[in-house]
């Protein structure tokens, strides 16, 4: 039957067709953070909880008369939130590709992985502005209210608290992406993140009360310490930006390079 | 279309693919056969690159898999029909598909008409689809970016005959239309109506390969036969040099009938019944792969001294 066949050409020309441009990786991986029930509860409970947490403020700046709040006071209390949220966003993006097996397919349609998992890292980054962006609407709104209430609204504003803010999340999101890389497992990587976010800091802390040689010492590799003064952005001296950046080489970057190397080369099953 | 070279891939000690070679024309199904951890599902990952291969190459119409830009326009891949988000509608599973690829939302609806997936059910959750509807959604996301190569790891699993027979339809239709196309099954009668070409693998390497007619010709010619005196006729069948063995109420002797019936006639037996006792490629497919079966199959093997069948050594003329 093969000598009556036609003859079909063997090889593929690829000389017309152009490769996946990165912005429609972003846009596919976007609407994949949302199109799920966990994805879109995780992002809607992000919203509410800070919409919740911002009117709570509201009815307290309303009902106490010494608490004397101003619009930067609103921002502070989403970063508390948030930074307890974000980083699971930024696990998800990347563990809900293998809890689920769908990374065959994703890298069966880009086999180039690292624009994937770049894709995925733009996504991160946009969602945690986007959280920024609303916890500071909805703090206006509050403000306002409280304004109408009150008779009077304060509108202070630190510009370096609200970019402070976005690095601080961004970092703490950058993180549990960094961790869920290398742990390629949801709850594995969640328990990490909350364990080097709260009990690590705890354990240099106590140590280096019992140990006077290990405090300076600790400074360097307590990541939590070191980016406090990122929050207001007073990063000053030479050595509080070594601290920044020794602690987060720890904590962050040999994670985010273990992993990133894991899932370039990892056998996708 | 689909070039395999020396590919090897081993864990460890554990040779998964062992220096597997083989090639898919356009224009015809190849199948690809094999019994459960044979190395199927391994090969068809290390096509397209999910699984790096120790040794050897795989390459897709001239290229390496990673070099074809927007793979999914050329090459369509269905290697798990699970390995989807549960939580993700049918329907939304193939517009990410889409868009990924750069296609118009329209496709998806045609696809999902292709493979008789009703509007409702493409709004459902992947989790509520049985197994043989996820194969068809499975097989419309390969299809969707109207590939020329098709890469399928047991797409009939789960499919009800009616299923398996539409799959065969579609299947033969895009050969015929010039695509290439490679489906891997541990059943034979799935793929033996509708494959061109045939390629059998057991322990990580290839034991036969060929179109139908080539792979039975490499069959060891035998005979049934029944007699009125079978022990006789067995006495002079051995003398003559034939591999004679019981099979039910007569023999099974390794040989074409006419031979039977020459020494039935020096020897003066009369003969009750004779023919051949060939038994197509299902046989020929446990045979070839019975060291790598993990049980033996009852009854697939009907005489004990049969021969191992010669592994068909025609690799240089089916490329």
């Amino acid at each position: 039957m093969s000598a009556t066949a036609p003859v079909a050409p063997r090889t593929i020309d690829i000389s017309n067709t152009a490769p996946i441009p990165f912005t429609r990786l972003i846009g596919v991986e976007f609407r994949k953070s949302y199109d799920t029930r966990a994805g879109f509860w995780l992002l809607a409970t992000i919203g509410i909880l800070v919409t919740l947490a911002e009117t709570i403020v509201t009815i307290v700046g309303i009902t106490q008369d010494d608490a004397d709040l101003n619009f930067g006071n609103f921002v502070q209390v989403a970063a508390f939130l948030t930074a307890v949220l974000l980083p699971v966003l930024g696990i998800l993006l990347v563990t809900g590709e293998w809890g689920q097996r769908t990374a065959m397919v994703t890298f069966s349609l880009e086999p180039r992985r690292s624009r994937v998992i770049g894709a995925k890292y733009v996504v991160g980054l946009v969602l945690t502005l986007v959280t920024a962006l609303v916890a500071v609407v909805v703090g206006a709104v509050c403000n306002a209210v409280l304004g109408l209430a009150t008779g009077g609204a304060d509108w202070t504003f630190g510009w370096s608290i609200f970019i402070g803010f976005l690095l601080l999340q961004s970092i703490a999101m950058t993180t549990g992406f960094a961790l869920a890389a290398l742990l390629l497992n949801t709850p594995a990587a969640i328990v990490v993140f909350f364990a080097l976010t709260y009990v690590v800091p705890t354990i240099l802390a106590i140590a280096s009360v019992f140990l006077d040689w290990f405090e300076d010492f600790s400074h360097y590799i307590d990541f939590q310490r070191a980016q406090q003064p990122l929050a207001d952005l007073s990063l000053n001296t030479g050595s509080e930006w070594a601290q920044l950046l020794v602690s987060g080489a720890i904590w962050l970057g040999i994670p985010l390079v273990l992993g990133l190397r894991r899932i370039l080369s990892a056998e996708v099953k | 279309m689909i070039k395999v070279e020396g590919l090897t891939r081993t864990y460890g000690a554990f040779t998964a693919v062992d220096d597997v070679s083989f090639e898919c024309q356009p224009g015809r199904v190849t199948g690809f056969l094999g019994p459960n951890g044979a190395g199927k599902t391994t090969t068809m990952r290390i096509m397209v690159g999910l699984t790096p291969p120790s040794r050897g190459s795989v390459t897709i119409g001239g290229h390496r898999y990673a070099d074809i830009p927007n793979p999914g326009r050329h090459v369509g891949v269905l290697l798990d029909a699970s390995a989807q988000h549960g939580g993700r509608t049918g329907r939304e599973i193939l517009t990410l598909g889409a868009r990924t690829m750069g296609l118009p939302m329209s496709r998806v609806d045609e696809m999902l008409e292709l493979v008789s997936l009703t509007p409702a059910e493409s709004k459902r959750r992947l989790r509520n689809y049985s197994l043989g509807m996820k194969q068809r959604l499975g097989i419309a996301h390969a299809l969707l970016g109207d590939p020329s190569v098709l890469i399928l790891d047991e797409p009939a699993n789960g499919l009800d005959p009616a299923g398996i027979r539409w799959m065969r339809g579609l299947l033969k239709g895009y050969a015929d239309r010039g695509g290439a196309v490679l489906l891997s099954s541990h059943l034979l009668h799935e793929v033996e109506l509708i494959a061109d070409e045939m390629i059998l693998i057991g322990n990580g390497r290839i034991v036969a390969q060929g179109d139908k007619q080539t792979l039975l010709r490499e069959e060891k010619p035998s005979s049934l036969v029944t007699s009125l005196d079978n022990g006789r006729l067995g006495e002079a069948l051995t003398q003559a040099g034939f591999g004679v063995s019981r099979a039910g109420e007569g023999l099974r002797v390794e040989c074409p009938p006419v031979e039977v019936g020459r020494v039935a006639l020096q020897a003066g037996v009369v003969l009750v019944d004779l023919r051949t006792g060939s038994r197509g490629l299902e046989d020929l497919f446990l045979q070839l792969t019975a060291d790598t079966q993990r049980e033996q199959a009852p009854g697939a093997q009907p005489a004990p001294p049969t021969q191992p069948m010669q592994p068909v050594q025609n690799q240089g003329a089916a490329r």
